[in-house]
């Protein structure tokens, strides 16, 4: 028979000011199996604790039922104390009598009372059932997958192989660099980003820790925290690279030309490239969609001209695994597609009318126009220049609910630049509102209206040509009259949406995706680069739209909770997770598909019942590894078999029992 | 092909040549069209802006009509197409407006018969079986399509063609020989029943269609809705006297376009009665 100890708090005023205390502490002494029913001033507090230990002890208690707060604040503070009393901390029930009655029920003590011994028998109820529990170990692999070489995948990759740890970062184009690297200059201070990232690039290149698969993709992820197996996908790029010097002779002599994906198609680039000069790695590839020799079986002249014969039309996708112990993914984000929703801007129909990126490359001295911002119809120098920002975003009828938080800052940058760089231009902006909550920011958006920006607070509803000219069509609703601008050029600030293939990634790494596709974190304040599965972090604007500097920040943050989990040698997993009696599993496989972490698989079992032949049987497995504890499995399993240690179904339907009956 | 006509109060009076141009092609085209017998106002702009029973109600009464001939309805007017299919839309959706509507005309409404404007219906037509017909194509002649503001919006009523970049009518003038230039005021408004009430907005409403489509390059405009063509067509003298413009821009239904192209006499089509002379438009059909 269990020896229980029932400890009533007063939490001060919070409890001991509704129901009487000692009266609880004297009920719950009749409940069944409690040998000790007492109450205290804070039991949370060192002498509250210390009774505690000392009445088990004295009173040989083996469970101990402490009727105070949320678990979510004290569960583990009790459950260390019962461990200084040499106890197993998971012989303790905690029964929630201040949130969950005198802070609701207040006004009516008496009521109030009943409750909280209904409350406390729950858990003594349980507590009579409650088993100790051993949390297992998992050994640690010390390495780290970054999944997207962006300038989050790069802070991150960097700060974890900075700490020592191995980093596999695997990015999907020919280069890494992702968004930023195209970007002009950087708000609000208008650093150069090329200048600020590309060093970097070549650090991820060039660190002894880091193992860079450019043109990559990662096919499949197996394994758990500390475990993971991870394949890889790498694409043929035809070209060897530990042959090649990167000389660019071949991408010279290439007679193929496509729209550069770089350049957002304002450039062209050859069939065999390098996307821009500045490129890590900086070796070509061949896009075979649009090789002539793949495509028409005759050219090879890139292999003719190449000097050490790097270029290989045999080669193929090769696939290869790496074992890690975490994984950052820093997908990153890509810009809405306002072409196909906004009709009422032309769906892409006129030349002259582009998105925030296009005039980045635009304004760009590395771009296709060497900086001169130029219309992309006609090459003239624009005069007049309107910007529309919230395209996509905060527009639930065509786009996403969302802000996409960076636009209002890039395109004061863009007006600046306009301003700057074009003597006597004219800039308009139409806006919803302008939103500047960042160091330095607010400053700069004064200075460009002080630059000569013209603000107007309206919508734009249609944009249409006529002659060389955009008529740009909105409102003003500040004056409450339309408004309509001969513009030379309209830039768009389209939505930031999560990249194309996150749904996939999400799959793989057993991470949801919320209603606007992003990644969804495991907690919005305090956990914000946790995911719900164990050992995969999030950076960057996979997580939800982010300018740069807090892309940095989290990648930062991702790196730092990636070397806390390498530095252990080994991982203590949860014991309050599912466990299978396999004597009465049927083998139905209900629980595998329950699982929202892949923890549960069948396997064959090989029974041997005395006196008769070995017999297999198939039965559900649980990776501690990857199981969470949150028993869905638990209420798909028809025969029982499936139980949650430390909430098995015996415990809950005491506790039922206990209130209800 | 065989649809009940809802002609409307405007195609039996002043869009007489819509009418007669709509029956002139849907009867070269094998479009058999039967009027409705005993057809009612539509529930246009008197109607819907004082009464919201009588703006569905009305269009009650027609569709029933319509229902019991066991056609679908094909409309040439926008206006007259915006109030069936809203009150389709309604009577559909909303039990309390079935009842209301069943006491006041005093016949139970039920949906059987589909509303279709008669663009839509022409160009439901096997573009192939059209172009066959074409005898003297509008080679050389600039057009631009104007569908106002009703006829393709809002897409949760009409829902037939895109709101903001519609082609239906372009579709048709192209297969015509025509060549339709894209511009930027398609679906703007003409100022419809404004100029009546206050004129002076649809002027400045008109003056402006008018200007792109001169700056468009456009030989001609062309409307399929009788409030539209005449508000385009007959203030164009008063617009160049207020404006200090000189505009002579031929507005045609496209159903006399259409017309041209399959070869039916000038005459026959009601190009003798507009405002602003189309001999010069009748020239391209050769």
């Amino acid at each position: 028979m269990p020896r229980i100890g029932v400890f009533v708090c007063w939490c001060g005023s919070n409890i001991g000011g509704v129901i009487d205390c000692p009266k609880l502490a004297a009920d719950a002494g009749e409940l069944p199996g409690v040998v000790l029913s007492t109450e205290y001033k804070y039991m949370c507090s060192e002498p509250g604790q210390n009774s505690i230990i000392q009445a088990i002890r004295d009173h040989r208690l083996d469970r101990v039922v402490v009727a105070s707060c949320s678990p979510r604040l004290h569960e583990e503070t009790f459950r260390k104390t019962l461990a200084r009393a040499g106890l197993n901390p998971y012989l303790f029930e905690m029964a929630n009598i201040r949130e969950h009655c005198t802070w609701v029920h207040n006004k009516e003590p008496e009521k109030a009372q009943v409750k909280s011994l209904a409350l406390v028998s729950r858990a003594v109820a349980k507590a009579n059932l409650l088993e100790p529990l051993f949390p297992s170990s998992i050994p640690m692999t010390k390495r780290c997958l970054v999944i997207g070489g962006g300038i989050a995948g790069i802070q991150a990759a960097l700060d974890v192989a900075d700490a020592g740890h191995e980093v596999i970062l695997v990015e999907k184009e020919p280069t890494i660099g992702g968004n930023m690297v195209k970007l002009d200059k950087t708000f609000p201070t208008l650093d150069c980003s090329a200048c600020i990232s590309t060093p970097k690039m070549v650090s991820v290149s060039t660190h002894p820790n880091i193992t860079l698969y450019t043109y990559s993709e990662v096919a499949g992820v197996d394994g758990y925290i500390g475990n993971f197996e991870v394949t890889i996908r790498r694409k043929a790029s035809y070209v060897d690279h530990s042959e090649c010097t990167g000389c660019g002779d071949c991408q010279t002599k290439c007679p193929t030309k496509v729209p550069s994906e770089f350049n957002l198609g304002l450039s062209t680039r050859k069939a065999i490239y390098i996307p821009f000069p500045q490129a890590v790695p900086n070796k070509p590839v061949i896009d075979a969609a649009n090789c002539r020799y793949f495509t028409t079986g005759k050219c090879k002249v890139c292999q003719k001209i190449c000097t050490t014969e790097a270029i290989d039309y045999e080669q193929q996708d090769t696939v290869i695994t790496e074992k890690v112990g975490a994984i950052v993914v820093a997908t990153g984000y890509q810009l809405f597609d306002w072409a196909a929703a906004y009709g009422e801007y032309g769906y892409g129909r006129y030349p002259d009318v582009v998105t925030g990126m296009h005039f980045e490359r635009l304004v760009n001295a590395a771009g296709p126009t060497g900086g001169k911002i130029q219309r992309p119809s006609d090459q003239s120098e624009p005069k007049t220049v309107v910007f529309i920002k919230c395209v996509g975003s905060r527009d639930p009828a065509k786009g996403k609910e969302y802000c996409s938080r960076a636009c209002c800052m890039y395109t004061a940058k863009h007006a600046h630049q306009v301003l700057e760089k074009i003597p006597g231009a004219n800039v308009y902006i139409f806006y919803i509102d302008v939103r500047t909550p960042g160091k330095g920011y607010e400053e700069f958006y004064q200075r460009t209206i002080s630059d000569g920006a013209v603000y107007v607070r309206g919508r734009v509803s249609k944009i249409y040509q006529m002659g060389d000219k955009l008529v740009v069509r909105g409102s003003d609703t500040l004056l409450g009259r339309p408004v309509e601008v001969e513009a030379d050029m309209v830039v768009l600030a389209s939505a930031m949406v999560s990249s194309s293939g996150i749904q996939d990634v999400a799959r793989m790494v057993s991470v949801q995706v919320d209603k606007d596709g992003w990644l969804q974190e495991a907690h919005p304040k305090l956990r914000p680069v946790e995911t719900h599965t164990g050992g995969v972090f999030v950076a960057g604007s996979c997580q939800g739209p982010k300018d740069i500097p807090d892309t940095v920040a989290q990648a930062s943050a991702a790196a730092a909770k990636v070397c806390g989990l390498l530095s252990r040698e080994e991982l203590a997993t949860d014991p309050m997770i599912s466990t299978v009696n396999q004597a009465i599993c049927t083998g139905c496989g209900l629980c595998v598909p329950a699982c929202p972490y892949q923890a549960v698989e069948l396997k064959t079992i090989t029974e041997r019942i005395p006196g008769h032949a070995p017999r297999e049987r198939t039965v559900a497995d649980v990776n501690s590894g990857l199981c969470q504890g949150c028993g869905a499995c638990n209420v798909a399993c028809r025969p029982g078999a499936m139980q949650v240690k430390g909430f098995t179904n015996d415990e809950l339907v005491a506790e039922v029992d206990a209130i209800c009956l | 092909m065989k649809y009940a006509y809802y002609p409307g109060c405007s195609l039996h009076a002043t869009a007489r040549e819509y009418d007669q141009s709509t029956r002139e092609v849907c009867s070269a085209l094998g479009i058999e069209l039967i009027e409705i017998p005993d057809w009612s106002c539509c529930g246009a702009t008197s109607a819907h802006s004082t009464s919201h029973l009588l703006s569905v109600a009305l269009p009650a009464r027609n569709l029933t009509l319509a229902g019991k001939m066991g056609l679908d309805i094909a409309v040439p007017c926008a206006a007259c197409y915006q109030r069936l299919r809203y009150a389709q839309i309604e009577l559909d959706q909303n039990e309390g407006v079935r009842e209301k509507v069943a006491a006041v005309t005093g016949t139970v409404y039920e949906n059987k018969a589909d509303v279709k404007s008669l663009l839509e219906v022409v160009a439901s037509l096997d573009p192939e079986y059209l172009k066959s017909k074409i005898v003297r194509p509008l080679d050389g002649l600039k057009a631009v399509c104007y569908y106002g503001c009703l006829l393709v919006r809002p897409p949760r009523v009409t829902g037939f063609d895109d709101p903001e970049d519609p082609q239906t009518m372009d579709n048709l003038m192209r297969a015509c020989g025509a060549e339709a230039l894209d511009w930027g005021y398609k679906t703007e408004c003409c100022g419809a029943s404004m100029g009546i009430s206050n004129e002076a907005i649809t002027l400045k409403l008109v003056r402006d269609i008018l200007q792109v489509a001169e700056k468009a390059g456009a030989d001609c405009l062309v409307a399929a809705c009788p409030l539209c063509q005449s508000n385009l067509d007959s203030r164009q003298t008063h617009i160049n006297r207020a404006f200090g413009t000189g505009f002579k821009m031929p507005v045609l239904y496209f159903t006399q376009l259409i017309g041209l192209a399959l070869g039916i006499e000038p005459a026959r089509l009601g190009l003798k009665s507009h405002f602003v002379a189309t001999a010069g438009i009748v020239k391209f059909a050769t």
